[in-house]
């Protein structure tokens, strides 16, 4: 194992560096049931980690409490060294921790653009009343993440949508638009959720090459959740396996698809 | 700065043109580009010094005179830049298909031993990289879009903009050079080589050089007073001779703006954002738009519809003639102005043609109703005829003079001739120079005295001297009486009808024609469900009588139509059957691009155009065919033979008298 400050490379010549977030020993409890059991894994940066599981195992949980959604009863969250104090979502979002919903949670009545520039909203900082005069400093400010949101647009292909109202579009670019509005906050770590679910192959190719060329182009890490098992082998650098709130496997994919475990959850065995 | 060479009446080069423009319209549009959702614009100075720069650069990274430049991508400002860059330092530039695979590309790059390569994207990049190994002499290889492209091997792959620094960082080494090489240009050195796309045998490199394009940017530029604030978009591929003469030759002689789409998905919003005035789509773009808006039309508010279907029967009385600037009664050019406020004019402007003032379309056959459509709304499109080898132009319409079946007049300075087989010869200063390494090719299409085949049979009308093509040159024939026979001319009008698929027409060496008919299941079933008729195939479509009934109207008008035509008059058919299958390409009957295999079609059903010869009302046949997954069955059905009215034959009428 490696130590948690170093850097390494990997295969195809990516450098995946120090630890940038870890999960100590997490418990989430909804009343009685225990959602997630003591759970410690870690992400750093630069790296795909993908969190995988049969269904209730717990991974999304996981995810909110990433994302600062739920507040787990034990355990910490260390991000960039420092142990997270309990915090707003909306605050782990200016921390840099951005995420996209399993079931799209778009402005349907907005267009592709306006949806994107949502995503910008914790890089504002003018005020209501310059706002309203929209002078100066607030058209500065606006012209800016335009630039940002148009780059975003032209980097996921979607310039020919991007004045249509976001209801109007089928499933598979809703999902692309909602990675859209994600990046759009310059995240450090993105959090997806199932981004591929309900896709047909070629979307799911798609997606897969964005999800690539986000970590390379800008240096995202990327968290994600996902139920197809041939795109998180190929995509991820690293695998958290999850069941029944417990994890049951960490480490490579090679590592993960090896473990007896791992090979019990997903074929199922019977459980006594 | 040492000028380069001018003729007496005019810059005698590409970069000589840019030259002056950087001079005359400095501040004027010479290209655009929507990138990040604006359109980001270059005036005719900034293109200069950015074409200068990226010349510079090519210098820097050691191109000799003579050298290839392989330009691959979709159209942008940049690209276009490369072509004019390559003339400055005495290099050809060689635009090529974006969308040919990488052996396509091999042979090409191979066969003009290109030595640099100009690419869009990684797609292009990772294309070459996969044939490289088969290329001789290739070296360098430049790129526009980065992404992606970070972990690649960056020895002999470098940016674009990187490439422009390194010419504006050297400017002084090679300023001298590179003017030298620019002074050396004249009217006949190589300005760009195409290659043809190569439906028959290999692609072949057309050099053209400057004469050809200058002279023909001038005379065509004339011929529809082209002018400096024209605007056009640019969004065909690169490597056809139209976009380059368009993009490129007239941009530069007019002066007029380029625009570029943001993507090939954006195109048709960024159509209507520039609104061009200039715009040359081929027909199945202007059918594409035509369909588009008659399904939203179904769709209107009924009161919505009522005033399009009024306004549009008035638009299609009178318009094509206000257009021609013909007489047109008051109370008629009233309503019409009328229905331009109510409907024309917010229809223009959702299809992006607000501005047309000058439209082309060819490449082939355009159906009347569309041609009518576009032009009953006061869009002044327009049919061409040329190809590669005479630089675009060798007949266009003038205006006032514009007819759905013609091809227009010559083009200023070209000459035509038709050959006793009916081919098409012509003669122009735009007339290519040779095939690229292929004289013998070169010999067979061109001849001593500059006469080039066509390959294409027609004939000029009389009283009109308007062009009208017929057919490729190779399937024409004659007939028993020894009249012309023109199949796919004929074709060509029946499948103008929606309900008619395809269309096979014999009769050569016969002494009546006949013909094969499919319905298309999509709008003959849609009429029968109209209609209440039931039917479980295509089969038991295609014979119900209703259909045939109304097929044989189809055809009669076609006939009808032949008939007032004294050449092809023969041509009228006598016979037809409604084929019991569609024609298919897993059956080898059409080829993959859906075009008729005339000799296949004819041995396969051997037995079914004995019928249409002896006389017989009905066939009984049986057919093999083969099934999506490669299974195969066979048809068994019976087909009625149908007589339809021919019409009175002008021709012969007058020798019996």
């Amino acid at each position: 194992m490696k130590d948690s400050a170093d850097s390494y490379q990997t295969a195809d010549g990516r450098t995946i560096g120090p630890v940038v977030m870890e999960m100590k020993n997490i418990t989430l409890r909804f009343g009685g049931v225990e959602a997630i059991k003591d759970i410690s894994f870690d992400i750093r940066e630069g790296e795909i980690r993908a969190i995988i599981g049969p269904n209730g195992a717990g991974k999304s949980s996981m995810l909110n409490v990433i994302s600062g959604f739920y507040v787990p009863q034990e355990g910490e969250v260390w991000y960039k060294g420092a142990r997270r104090p309990v915090m707003k979502p909306y605050q782990v979002a200016e921390q840099g921790i951005a995420r996209t919903f399993q079931n799209i949670a778009l402005f349907e009545g907005m267009s592709v653009l306006d949806n994107v520039m949502t995503g910008r909203l914790p890089h504002m900082n003018t005020g209501l009343f310059s706002q309203s005069f929209w002078k100066g400093k607030a058209e500065r400010e606006e012209i800016e993440n335009r630039e940002v949101a148009e780059k975003i647009i032209d980097f996921l292909e979607i310039q020919a949508i991007r004045k249509t109202p976001v209801a109007r579009l089928p499933y598979g670019l809703k999902k692309r638009v909602e990675l859209a509005r994600a990046l759009a906050a310059e995240p450090s770590i993105l959090l997806l959720d199932e981004p591929m679910a309900g896709m047909n192959v070629e979307e799911k190719e798609d997606m897969s090459r964005f999800i690539l060329d986000v970590n390379d182009e800008f240096g995202t890490t990327i968290a994600l959740i996902e139920h197809d098992m041939g795109v998180v082998m190929d995509l991820s650098d690293r695998v958290v396996v999850m069941d029944y709130g417990k994890k049951i496997g960490d480490g490579t994919p090679s590592d993960v698809r090896n473990n007896q475990d791992v090979i019990d959850a997903y074929l199922g065995v019977a459980h006594d | 700065m040492a000028k380069p060479l001018t003729r007496a009446d005019g810059p005698a080069s590409v970069p000589a043109l840019l030259h002056r423009n950087a001079q005359e319209f400095a501040n004027a549009p010479a290209y655009r580009e929507k990138e990040y959702g604006i359109w980001q614009s270059w005036t005719w100075a900034e293109t200069r010094d950015e074409v200068e720069a990226l010349a510079l650069g090519l210098m820097e990274l050691g191109i000799n005179e003579g050298d290839f430049i392989a330009i691959i991508g979709r159209n942008r400002p940049y690209l276009y830049w490369v072509m004019m860059a390559a003339q400055m330092v005495g290099a050809v530039p060689v635009p090529l298909y974006q969308d040919s695979n990488a052996e396509e590309m091999a042979y090409v790059m191979d066969h003009c031993g290109a030595r640099f390569a100009v690419v869009g994207d990684q797609e292009q990049v990772d294309k070459i990289i996969e044939v490289q190994d088969q290329l001789t002499g290739f070296e360098q290889m430049i790129y526009l879009d980065p992404r992606g492209l970070r972990k690649y091997d960056h020895s002999a792959l470098t940016q674009y903009s990187r490439v422009q620094e390194m010419g504006r960082e050297n400017r002084e080494k090679h300023i001298k050079e590179m003017e030298a090489r620019q002074a050396g240009l004249d009217y006949d050195s190589t300005g760009v080589m195409l290659y043809t796309s190569g439906t028959t045998g290999k692609p072949k490199g057309v050099v053209l050089s400057n004469r050809n394009i200058i002279e023909t940017a001038k005379s065509s530029c004339a011929f529809d007073d082209l002018r400096q604030s024209d605007d056009i978009l640019a969004y065909l591929p690169m490597a056809w001779v139209g976009d380059f003469i368009f993009s490129v030759g007239q941009a530069l002689w007019a002066g007029f703006c380029t625009n570029c789409p943001e993507s090939a998905d954006t195109m048709h919003v960024d159509l209507r954002e520039i609104g061009p005035t200039y715009y040359f789509a081929p027909p199945r773009v202007f059918e594409t738009q035509l369909t588009s808006v008659m399904i939203r039309m179904e769709d209107a508010s009924r009161f919505k519809k009522w005033l399009f279907d009024t306004f549009m029967a008035h638009a299609r009385k009178v318009g094509p003639a206000i257009l021609d600037g013909k007489e047109v009664g008051i109370l008629d050019r009233l309503k019409y102005r009328l229905g331009e406020i109510m409907v024309y004019g917010p229809l223009k402007n959702t299809l992006g043609f607000s501005r047309v003032r000058v439209g082309y379309t060819a490449g082939e056959a355009i159906g009347p109703e569309i041609f009518d459509f576009y032009r009953s709304l006061g869009i002044n499109l327009k049919q061409l005829y040329g190809q590669t080898e005479a630089t675009v132009f060798i007949t266009a319409q003038p205006d006032g003079e514009v007819r759905s079946d013609t091809v227009g007049v010559t083009c200023p300075g070209v000459e035509l001739r038709i050959a006793e087989n009916g081919e098409v010869f012509y003669r122009s200063p735009g007339v290519f120079v040779e095939y690229y390494k292929n004289p013998e090719s070169t010999a067979d299409t061109k001849d001593a005295e500059g006469w080039v085949a066509t390959g294409d049979a027609g004939f000029i009308e009389e009283g009109t001297g308007h062009l009208r093509i017929i057919d490729r040159a190779k399937d024409v024939g004659k007939m028993a009486d020894g009249s012309l026979f023109a199949p796919k001319y004929v074709e060509n009008k029946l499948k103008f009808y929606p309900n008619i698929l395809e269309a096979v027409v014999f009769g050569n060496g016969r002494h009546e024609c006949t013909a094969f008919i499919n319905i298309d299941l999509t709008a003959v079933g849609n009429w029968a469900e109209r209609n209440n008729i039931g039917y479980a195939s295509y089969q038991e479509l295609a014979r119900h009588p209703k259909v045939m009934d109304t097929i044989q109207s189809h055809v009669e008008e076609v006939n009808a139509s032949i008939a007032e035509d004294e050449m092809l008059s023969g041509c009228q058919l006598h016979r037809f059957v409604v084929l019991h299958k569609e024609l298919d390409a897993d059956d080898g009957e059409l080829t993959r691009t859906r075009k008729v295999r005339r000799k296949i079609i004819a041995e396969k059903y051997d037995d079914i155009i004995g019928a249409l010869y002896d006389g017989s009302g009905t066939v009984s046949t049986e057919t093999e065919v083969t099934y999506e997954d490669g299974r195969k069955g066979s048809i068994k059905a019976t087909l009625e033979v149908r007589d339809a009215k021919v019409f009175a034959d002008n021709r012969k009428k007058m020798a019996a008298e």
